[in-house]
């Protein structure tokens, strides 16, 4: 069985980000910039599909400029076998990405997609259902284990109100949540076998995929700032000021 | 134009958060002119579908009453909602932006090749709306070039309305095909006479600074004398204390009570994403530099374990 696993490079999730003065988004430049924490979740567990002998090949695909090639490195020495760029100067949307991750799951005749659950970037939390429902797959979202068993995969969810168990019919789409594994750190030797493993560029055109924007951004702010607090010495001194808010 | 709010309900009874959603459906219907109808889609959901008909400002009901839609499962239920769009002539979609309103959402838009806009927080016009990104640092406003919009649905963003005073039309829909893709298994669910998190007027969350799920107790004592909700960190779900569905911030539950105490959490970008719209912020914390204090109203510098039992018995 193939696995793909989609990767995304985003802002790192310690860098406390700056709207530009212009509002016209987000200033990203000079930041450290890393793998989307959830991807990294992904890659864990293709990887260990993988290793546990249910996966022959982990393929590892972004969407994005070159510099995501670091990524999809940064996969490869994690484990993944091969990885695909498929090229894109500007950011897509997610309906875009999802269109392309489709193309390649037809033609790498893939059983199993797994994706992170939201990009910490854009927050949107829509590519991986997208996927699924152009590539007419069944669904485990925000899944928390994962095993796959008689042609299904069978999948616990993280739902509002708890845990939710579901058996999905082969080929499917799953997104990571948080605790779905611990991702493994890459070995100094991985990461140098890492370069020499395929990586092979594709664009758009040739997977024949409209990739034009549906949503403009018209500006960016930042959002109110809330007003100065502050200390207060004991619980008796805070007990009374939350009275005097009404709250308690 | 009719504007659709998907009903999220366990065949019983409403999720609160649709009553959030609605709320955001009229502030779109006031600006378009539009009529907002309900979908509620299940099994056995009679009670729903009169909670949802009697709900203010909806002005018609569509039922989908079928064993492929008891679990509301989105493989079922997007293509459902594909040709109920193309039939109605609806203009828009909303969904709560809740686990299982994620869960569809984008699967529903992908099928009407559409984009779907996250988190909607605030609407400007029928194109355009404002949503959060970077862990709502930053605020996007973004308009759509789409003939049907499909958003979620920020529940703190919009005040609920309530499923009364409302006399809308029932309309029975035809049955779901079940398109064997998925099956449902089981489900656990945290049973709690506490308030549900996101809904709840107090919360008083935990993070690793608890040690160990037992201390939570120190957490639910107090919890329980001011009718609050208990909510935790990542750190302290990751560390078993507590269970997932506790965890507040980006990747959790989005909270805006109208009091939130933090005891032992730092105040991570994560966490504040999820809570940083509440009223009124309290942290309690030993570490002076710890960042929750720059988003807190008052501030404790003290150990949780001297002054959780001193504010239980203050209470
Ligand atoms: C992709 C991603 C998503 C994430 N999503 C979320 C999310 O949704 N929600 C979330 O919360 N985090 C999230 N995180 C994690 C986040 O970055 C932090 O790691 C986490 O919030 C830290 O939890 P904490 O504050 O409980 O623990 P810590 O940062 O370890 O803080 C513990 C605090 O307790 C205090 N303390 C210790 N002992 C005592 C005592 N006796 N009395 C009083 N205070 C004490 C310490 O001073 C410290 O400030 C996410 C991270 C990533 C990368
Ligand atoms: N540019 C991209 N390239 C590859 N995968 C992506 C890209 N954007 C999003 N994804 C995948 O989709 C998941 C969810 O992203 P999003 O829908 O943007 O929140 C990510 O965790 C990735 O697995």
């Amino acid at each position: 069985m193939k696995v793909l696993v989609a990767v995304k490079r985003v802002v790192d999730a310690n860098v406390q980000i700056r709207v530009k003065s212009d509002n016209s988004g987000v200033d990203v430049s000079n930041v450290k910039m890393s793998i989307n924490p959830f991807c990294e979740i992904a890659v864990e567990e293709a990887v260990r599909l993988k290793e546990s002998g249910v996966a022959e090949e982990v393929i590892v695909v972004s969407v994005g400029d070159d510099a995501c090639q670091e990524q999809l490195r940064t996969a490869l020495a994690l484990g993944a076998d091969r990885a695909i760029q498929v090229k894109a100067e500007s950011e897509l949307q997610p309906l875009a990405i999802a269109k392309l991750l489709s193309k390649i799951v037809e033609r790498e005749e893939v059983s199993l997609a797994i994706l992170g659950k939201q990009s910490i970037d854009g927050d949107n939390n829509q590519t991986g259902q997208m996927l699924a429902a152009l590539a007419g797959m069944s669904q485990g979202t925000f899944a928390s284990s994962l095993e796959i068993k008689d042609g299904e995969a069978i999948v616990t969810r993280e739902i509002d109100g708890g845990l939710q168990k579901v058996a999905l019919k082969l080929p499917s789409l799953i997104t990571t949540d948080l605790r779905l594994n611990e991702p493994r750190f890459a070995s100094l030797p991985n990461i140098m076998k890492a370069k020499r493993k395929p990586l092979v560029q594709i664009t758009p055109e040739e997977l024949a995929v409209d990739i034009s924007p549906r949503l403009t951004t018209l500006e960016i702010n930042t959002p109110a700032a809330r007003a100065v607090g502050e200390r207060v010495a004991n619980v008796a001194e805070l007990v009374e000021k939350l009275k005097v808010e009404g709250v308690l | 134009m009719t504007i659709l709010v998907i009903a999220e309900h366990n065949n019983q009874t409403l999720a609160l958060a649709t009553g959030n959603t609605l709320a955001a459906a009229q502030a779109l219907a006031s600006k378009t002119g539009s009529e907002v109808a309900l979908l509620v889609a299940g099994e056995d959901c009679q009670s729903v579908v009169e909670e949802a008909a009697s709900t203010q400002g909806v002005a018609k009901v569509w039922v989908a009453n079928c064993a492929a839609l008891k679990q509301q499962l989105a493989e079922n239920l997007a293509p459902l909602v594909v040709d109920l769009v193309a039939e109605k002539g609806i203009s828009h979609v909303l969904v709560s932006s809740t686990a299982a309103g994620k869960n569809i959402a984008p699967r529903l838009a992908a099928l009407l090749d559409v984009a779907q806009i996250s988190d909607l927080i605030e609407v400007i016009d029928a194109d355009t709306f404002v949503r959060p990104i970077y862990a709502g640092n930053a605020l996007a406003t973004i308009k759509s070039s789409d003939a049907v919009k499909v958003l979620t649905v920020r529940s703190t963003a919009f005040e609920a309305i309530e499923f009364s005073g409302g006399d809308a039309l029932i309309e029975s829909l035809s049955d779901a095909v079940d398109q064997g893709l998925s099956r449902f298994i089981s489900e656990e669910v945290v049973a709690s006479d506490r308030p549900e998190l996101t809904s709840a007027k107090v919360i008083i969350s935990g993070g690793r600074g608890m040690k160990n799920g037992d201390n939570f107790v120190l957490l639910e004592k107090v919890a329980d004398k001011i009718g609050a909700a208990v909510g935790a960190s990542r750190a302290a779900v990751d560390a078993g204390f507590v269970s997932n569905d506790m965890q507040v911030g980006q990747t959790g539950k989005i909270v805006a009570p109208d009091l939130y105490i933090a005891v032992g959490i730092s105040g991570a970008i994560q966490h504040l994403a999820g809570m940083k719209d509440s009223k009124i912020i309290v942290a309690i914390n030993t570490d002076e530099e710890a960042p929750i204090f720059n988003v807190a109203d008052y501030g404790l510098q003290a150990d949780l374990f001297d002054v959780l039992p001193e504010l239980e018995a203050a209470l």
